[in-house]
């Protein structure tokens, strides 16, 4: 065959792209990769976002993936633009999120050599990610990409990485895609254990006090209408952790909310108490279960997960289901034949609930996050799609938001990345074909820590409500330092070292306020969630030194949990 | 307790590293791996020696199963198998004590592989535990240097064929 029918590297790479319906990618250019945006110029099958930092285009493929089912697509060039990925892959493995990573690397005959950019992020990121690939000829360069993208999006999600030296993206070869992949050390197994399913089944059937705990597996297997026939043929009741938010509606009265330990009261005394607990898609968090050796101890251990690794990895479980949650669930719910009778358990799980609700202080006139999310949740009856960032406003996002659809909450629940809340949020813009409000939620110190994408929003115009809430602290830290740390507020205060916030936005062509009043809250909110041809910026200075309750105490029990109530001395 | 694991391969670049990195990563244990050819052009075998109970290999093994390059896992821990280690062991020898040596080399059919006027080098084959006594027995005599292969092992018996070689079907026609 003559040389005229080959491709060029660049030219394979849009063509497997296009083979594999991206319509996104989130992207820097740079040396290695000008081959590869050269190509781009005249591409018209997806639209490229100009990022301003490699980490914020990791962060909006997260967004992206959760909010689209697909997975998120990043280009980025060799060494820097490379290393930049690294905080936003860790975070997506943690968070099982899907995503393919494209670096440019340094041309093979200089790999090794300390080259200008160079830098060896295949071995940088073995250990954070699903898998990675060097492509070291042109040949190989169609079936790779084809890999990665089928590794990415099946069995337990989560990124890949390949890496694109400058001279295989210059090359020429010719294209083929193989219409089907076989990896042989990848096989996942969706179909459950069909009698370890007809046990469980028998199991629940009996059960005088069960629970079901949901993780995010449930809304990346897109399981959640089965759960809720799951839920609402047997009457048992749910609680979610942070990740699992949204598979099942917040607004449902057997929806406990989160458990762990900033969950709910009456969610981790169901759980310390029941005597069936149904795991599905989660997989046992330290953040979840405290100390593990107190864990539901009382409780028959059912867990469905496709990741045999996430068996038995933290606790001990009685009846393990290997297989897609979505498909286990719906045939979990086929099997079981009689509600089981927990007429008592409710009651029980009530009077918790009633014991110990969920409050915070609202008659001192000062304005507090809490208040703030659960007007956001109000106003978009729990149908918005909402990014956080880390610490305390997450946490209270997590207690105060209804959410009441899957795929609704983008936030980092397993690395606890900070800054990925405003990236993340124009990653979901993109991806929103149904045109739900977008609100990202962000504290004062991660805010900070990728704020330059707000051009990224400004620039596509696109309708996403930037909160900002200002405690003045990097709150959640300060909390620790205030229970366990003697109170040495060690680096934590920001009042006299944050930027003004309002001129921050403007600076970067986003509508904005701040306010510290309550009475504004909800005014300012319905301006902002009525726009949607822009991006707002909110910035609320809320009270200082507010924490988050309950809590369970890291590697504590739920003995040990702290209720407001009981710490008057705490109480601010 | 030592536990010893098989695992199958691909021979791809960074296939090892990809094992080596789980294990540092998950905080496990290795007391020796070594990684070699098989039958099969690309696929390598690796033997792992790691330590743990019950559950730790549980993981382990899951742990090793998740990597994509690897193809397939056996725990031999439970099941018969055949065990072999070599060690090349150069201790520096005084007139007196090499005819001791020679005797005690024999003992666990060693073979001297090289020897000069100062120093003698000895190969022993064999089962961990041999290699083990023989190093402890030779060690009054002063080993100055010594290597081992770290174990390999195969499973006891008949041995169905589950790997396939890849390029055995035919590799897909280019255009």
């Amino acid at each position: 065959m003559s040389d005229d029918k080959k491709l060029s590297g660049a030219q394979i790479f849009f063509e497997c792209l296009k083979e594999e319906k991206v319509e996104h990618i989130f992207g820097y250019p740079g040396g290695a990769t000008i081959k590869l945006y050269e190509e781009l110029y005249d591409v018209d099958f997806l639209e490229h976002i100009l990022v301003r930092h490699e980490q914020g285009a990791t962060h909006m493929a997260k967004g992206y993936a959760i909010v689209s089912g697909k997975p998120g697509v990043v280009l980025v060039t060799s060494g820097p633009g490379a290393t930049n990925t690294v905080t936003g892959i860790a975070d997506a493995y943690m968070d099982s999120v899907p995503m393919v990573v494209f670096t440019g690397q340094v041309p093979t005959h200089l790999i090794g050599n300390d080259a200008f950019q160079e830098a060896d992020i295949v071995g940088i990121t073995r250990p954070i990610t699903k898998h990675n690939f060097l492509v070291r000829n042109v040949d190989e360069m169609a079936e790779t990409i084809q890999k990665a993208f089928f590794i990415a999006s099946t069995g337990r999600p989560g990124p890949v990485l390949v890496d694109l030296p400058k001279n295989v993206i210059a090359d020429f070869s010719n294209f083929n895609y193989p219409d089907k992949i076989d990896i042989r050390g990848y096989k996942p197994q969706y179909n459950g254990h069909h009698n370890q399913i007809k046990k469980a089944a028998k199991i629940i059937e009996k059960a005088k006090k069960p629970l079901l705990y949901v993780g995010g597996g449930v809304i990346m297997s897109d399981g959640s209408n089965e759960l809720k026939v799951l839920a609402e043929e047997t009457g048992i009741p749910v609680t979610m952790t942070l990740q699992g938010l949204g598979a099942f509606p917040g607004t449902n009265k057997q929806s406990l909310g989160m458990l762990g330990m900033h969950g709910t009261y009456w969610a981790n005394r169901a759980i310390d108490e029941c005597d069936v607990l149904i795991t599905l898609g989660a997989r046992f968090d330290d953040r979840v279960t405290g100390d593990v050796n107190t864990f539901s101890q009382k409780s028959y251990k059912i867990h469905v997960d496709i990741d045999p690794t996430a068996i038995d990895k933290n606790v001990l479980v009685d009846l393990p289901i290997v297989g897609d949650v979505k498909h286990v669930i719906a045939e979990l719910a086929a099997e079981i034949e009689k509600k089981p009778k927990i007429d008592k358990w409710l009651k029980q799980i009530q009077q918790w609930e009633d014991e110990c609700p969920l409050v915070y202080e609202k008659d001192d006139g000062k304005l507090r996050a809490e208040y703030i999310i659960e007007k956001v949740s109000e106003q978009t009856n729990g149908d918005a799609i909402i990014c956080t960032d880390v610490g305390q406003h997450q946490m209270w996002t997590a207690q105060y938001y209804k959410f009441n659809h899957p795929r609704s909450l983008i936030t980092s629940g397993g690395l606890g990345t900070m800054g990925i809340s405003v990236p993340a949020a124009i990653g979901t813009a993109f991806a929103n074909p149904k045109k739900r409000k977008i609100v990202s939620f962000s504290g004062d110190g991660g805010f900070q820590m990728n704020m330059q994408e707000l051009i990224t929003a400004a620039h596509h115009k696109l309708p996403i409500t930037f909160i900002i809430i200002n405690n003045s602290f990097l709150g959640m830290v300060r909390q620790w330092q205030e229970l366990y740390h003697a109170e040495k507020y060690s680096f934590t205060d920001l009042a006299e070292s944050n930027p003004d916030f309002v001129k921050v936005g403007e600076a970067f062509g986003v509508e904005s306020f701040s306010t510290n009043k309550i009475e504004e809250v909800d005014s300012l909110l319905e301006k902002a969630l009525a726009v949607n041809d822009r991006p707002t910026l909110l910035e609320f200075k809320v009270v200082k030194e507010d924490m988050v309750f309950p809590m369970v105490p890291s590697g504590g029990s739920v003995k040990d949990i702290i209720i407001r109530k009981h710490n008057p001395n705490k109480l601010v | 307790m030592k536990r010893t694991i098989t695992v199958l391969v691909e021979n791809t670049f960074g296939a090892f590293d990809r094992v080596a990195t789980m294990f540092s990563g998950k905080g496990f244990n290795i007391h020796s791996i070594s990684i070699g050819r098989t039958e099969i052009d690309e696929v390598s075998r690796m033997t792992i020696v790691t330590e743990g109970n019950d559950q730790i290999l549980d993981q382990v093994t899951k742990q090793l199963n998740r990597l994509i390059d690897t193809i397939k896992v056996v725990d031999l821990s439970h099941i018969p198998k055949t065990l072999r280690e070599l060690a090349l062991i150069k201790i520096n020898y005084e007139h007196d004590s090499i005819e001791e040596i020679k005797n005690l080399s024999d003992i666990f059919r060693g073979k001297v592989v090289d020897i000069n006027n100062k120093s003698v080098t000895i190969e022993i084959t064999g089962p961990p535990e041999k290699i083990e006594a023989a190093v402890n027995v030779l060690h009054p005599f002063g080993i100055v240097e010594m290597a081992r292969s770290g174990t390999v092992a195969l499973k006891r018996g008949e041995q169905l064929k589950e790997v396939k070689s890849k390029k055995s079907k035919g590799k897909k026609e280019k255009k």
